[in-house]
Parts: C-alpha cells; structure tokens; sequence
C-alpha cells in the first residue's frame, strides 16, 4: 500500500492510502449504513460529490460531515451512523 | 481584506468550463481567480484520484499558473449578497470575493429518480460510484450493476470492470432504435465515435436496452436488483443508478439570473440575464466536456473584451450543441420512469417523504409547506428534479446560505463579511 494512513472508524484502526475520501475508507472498512435517516433508515452514499448529505459522518468531533469531501487524514476519527 | 479575494474576473468552478474560461480571460492581461467546492480542480469528469489531480488537468494547471490565475479549493459559495460580491465558505470560515465579472461554471449534478429501494445503502449515482472509487472506494470482486440512462453508463461500466470490479448487467432506459440512430450520427463526431467503440468491445454484450431497475432489495443494505428485461434477481454489491444530468442552477438562481426551461439564458457571449455574469457549461444545456470547455473559452473572451477570439469559436460551440441535441433526443426519458416509484417509496431522501404524500399536492410549494420535501440538508438538490419530472412541479426561489452551514462556520477575522450573512 503506498503512503498508507492510520484512521479509526467507529473505534476500529484501519490503514487507507493517501488521497482516500472518508466515505470510500468507511464503505472500505465494511460499514454500508454511515447515517440514520429522520425515520431511522440506514443511508450510504449516493453522489459521491458532496450534493446529497447522505454519507455524513461524524468527522474529528464535528458533526455532519460530507464523508465524501473529506479526505483521510493521519489520526482522523471518523463516527457513523449518528 | 485581502488583495488575491479581488479579480477582474472571478469564475465558479474548476471543471472543464471554468478551467477553459480561464485560460481565455488570463490570455487579456486581466486577473482571473477561480473558486472551486472541492480539494483538487478539475470538476466531475476529470476528477481527481488517489488525491492527485487529472493528468489532463495538471496541464492545464501548469500553464493557468504561469498565467498568474489564483484558484481557490475547498470553497462552497454559499452567499452573493450585493453586485459584485460573493461569500464562500471553506475550512478556514468565509472569504468574500470581489469580481468586475462573474463566470458560472458550476456544472451540473447525476439525476435520480426513485424506484422501490433506491435509499438502501450501496445503492448510488453512476458518476457517484465512480467519484467513489477515484476517491479510493475498493471494487475489487464486487458484483455490480449499472443502470439508468446515458452514455456514462457504458464509460463508468468499463471503468468499474478494469478497476477489478464484476459488471453483472448495465440497464439502459433508451431503445436500442434510438441509440442505434444515435450511433449513425456520431460518424461526424469521430473522437466520440472512437472513444464508444472502445468501450462498447469491452462490454457492449452486458446491455439491456428498454431496461430499467424494478425494485432494490436488501435488509440495511442492498443484495439484489430486479430488471424488467431479466426474470430473477441479480445478487450484487452496488448498484450504480442514474438518468442523466441536472444542472446546478443554485447559484445562478440566487443571483436571479434568468432561467428558462430549467436552463440559465445566455446571449451569444455565453452572458446571463445579468451585465457582466456569464455563464458556461452544464447550466446551459448538458452537453458534455466538449460544448463546456468551448463555452468556456467563449465567455473567458468575451469576458474581456476579446470578441474576435469569442466569435471565432461559435462555430465550434454550435457543431457541440448539435451533438448536445442528439444525445438528448437518443436518451430521452420513457414515460415508464415515472411510474418506478410505489407509494410506498421515500421520495425526498432527508425528509423521508414518501410518493404517496406528495402525489397529492399540486405545486412543490405546497408540497414543501405539507410535508417539508426539500427542506432537508440538500435542500432539495436530489429529490427537486424528480418531482420536476414525476409531478411537472417548478422549484422557486432559493436563498442564502445555498449549504448547510454551521454558525461557527460563518464566523470570520473579517467582520464585514458576516454582517454579509442573512
């Protein structure tokens, strides 16, 4: 893996590539269902291109995130489906 | 404020149409500076993978760099609140930019249209599946199956198959009659005629034609799809869905720029409604990489003052919008899609509006104020084109902050700025 990363996705360590979007790491790591819906359905991504808010995440403690517009970072903590 | 928020000419977007706009208005000496939502240039289709830019794209980089152009990333505009102002909000909070002229290239976005299971997980856009795997997305032994209408089906097909991924079937909406029509026309567009023959060796047989998604089905994620063309249920990873494109007109909308039939109205200098807004690309009429990029260039010119430059591309731009015109007519929408959606089926994705409670208004207002379709966190941007083409309903006015935006977002070292804010 070139220029691999560490990233923690619900608690769980997992090394990405550099580059890697915070959606494509969690569709990675085997999370399908990032976010609960108003009536409580799971949710993925859909656009891919920060336009539907449906791959938000809770990202470094910030709420609400578009996973799909944030790029991995060394150390990042990445929470689903809140 | 600083002088680099300053331009003579100020360009939304860094896709194919902003990046050719540019090129063109740097080449008058005037200072051009581009804003861009995501990390990298290069908008949708060149863009950026594994964190780097497009090859293409990094050429033209070098020689907008050379030019003097300042391109800043990771900024949404989400406010234009007087004539030559705008706000845009990026990780360090709100920047206003100031500009003589204003070039809208702000492209456009996948059309979905709902189907029983289409809000189940691992069910997504065709370019957002792509966007996904560019973005580091693992396809390698996955099933997948691509669906929905236009050529991006068969590109995005490929690209999946060589990025290890199992197409299992692509449904295409359109008649084979139709595309084999199509096909006939593109004799006068050689490099497309080329590009689609490359890609249809690969995997041409895997067509359905007059072929749609039945329903999705899965429990909290998807596991199968169900064509009308196929007995039986395809088990697989994603499914991969769209109709086409809509433009964002959100921004154009917001500067009350004149929109007709769902387009902004340009004159030929590619201006708007509005002296010294101009607009190119996708907002203009979908069209592609090629109409957006000499829009792009025309509007870059005539942007400042270099109208022969301008002039001499309308042939180009319109040999284009006719190649725009048949792609439209080829995979034009059979009245079957709108009647993929059950009553049951949600509808407006952040409200969890289900067909069954929209059907019954008559405008997308009153449906909005009844049952808060589109006030969600899209604010309307994926289910506002479907009930555009399900009920006919025209979507209004839109107003700032055009995003979701935090209050701690807006705030600034410049108090100016978000006195800006409504």
């Amino acid at each position: 893996m070139a220029n691999p990363i560490t990233i923690r996705i619900d608690g769980k360590a997992m090394l990405v590539n550099a580059g890697t979007s915070a959606a494509a790491a969690i569709l990675n790591s085997g999370v399908s269902g990032v976010r609960r819906s108003v009536s409580g359905e799971p949710r993925g991504p859909v656009c891919g291109m920060g336009v539907c808010y449906e791959c938000r995440a809770t990202i470094d403690g910030v709420l609400h995130q578009r996973s799909c517009m944030v790029t991995c970072t060394d150390g990042m903590e990445i929470s689903t489906d809140d | 404020m600083t002088e680099a928020t300053r331009f003579d000419v100020l360009i939304v977007g860094a896709g194919p149409a902003g990046l050719a706009a540019a090129s063109a208005a740097a080449a008058s000496g005037a200072s051009v500076g581009i804003v861009d939502e995501n990390g990298i240039p290069g908008g949708q289709i060149h863009r950026a993978s594994g964190g780097k830019a497009n090859p293409e794209v990094r050429v033209q980089l070098l020689e907008l760099g050379k030019k003097g152009v300042k391109i800043v990333c990771g900024t949404t505009v989400i406010d234009a609140p007087s004539a030559g102002v705008i706000v845009g909000l990026g990780q360090l909070g709100v920047t206003r930019f100031e500009y003589q002229k204003l070039i809208l290239a702000v492209g456009a976005r996948e059309l979905f249209l709902p189907f029983p299971g289409w809000t189940l997980p691992n069910v997504m856009g065709v370019g957002g599946l792509q966007a996904l795997v560019k973005a580091g997305l693992d396809v390698r032994g996955k099933k997948i199956v691509v669906a929905g209408s236009g050529p991006l089906l068969i590109a995005v097909g490929a690209y999946l198959k060589q990025h290890g991924a199992t197409v299992m079937a692509i449904a295409e909406q359109a008649s084979m009659s139709r595309l084999a029509k199509f096909t006939l026309t593109l004799a006068k567009y050689p490099s497309k005629l080329k590009q689609g023959a490359t890609l249809m060796c690969g995997i041409g047989r895997l067509i359905q034609h007059e072929a749609w998604v039945e329903h999705a089905d899965g429990i909290d994620k998807l596991e199968s799809v169900k064509l009308n063309k196929l007995p039986g249920r395809i088990q697989c990873d994603y499914l991969a869905c769209a109709f086409g494109f809509v433009p964002n007109l959100e921004l154009p909308s917001l500067l009350e720029c004149q929109i007709s039939n769902g387009l902004v109205k340009v004159d030929e200098w590619q201006t708007t409604s509005l002296e010294g807004v101009f607009c190119a690309g996708e907002p203009t009429g979908i069209g592609g990489i090629e109409l957006s990029a000499v829009e792009g260039k025309i509007a870059g010119f005539a942007a400042t003052g270099q109208i022969d430059r301008a002039r001499a591309l309308f042939g180009e731009r319109q040999r284009w919008r006719v190649f725009a015109q048949e792609l439209d007519k080829a995979f034009s929408h059979r009245k079957e899609l709108k009647s993929l959606a059950s009553p049951e089926t949600v509808v407006c994705r952040c409200e969890d509006v289900k067909a069954c409670d929209l059907s019954k208004w008559e405008s997308a207002r009153a449906a909005k104020l009844h049952t808060r379709c589109g006030m969600g966190p899209c604010q309307g941007r994926i289910c506002g084109p479907a009930t555009r083409f399900l009920y006919g309903w025209e979507h209004g006015a839109v107003r700032p902050p055009l995003v979701p935006t935090s209050l701690s977002g807006l705030e600034s070292d410049d108090p100016t700025s978000c006195n800006q804010i409504n």
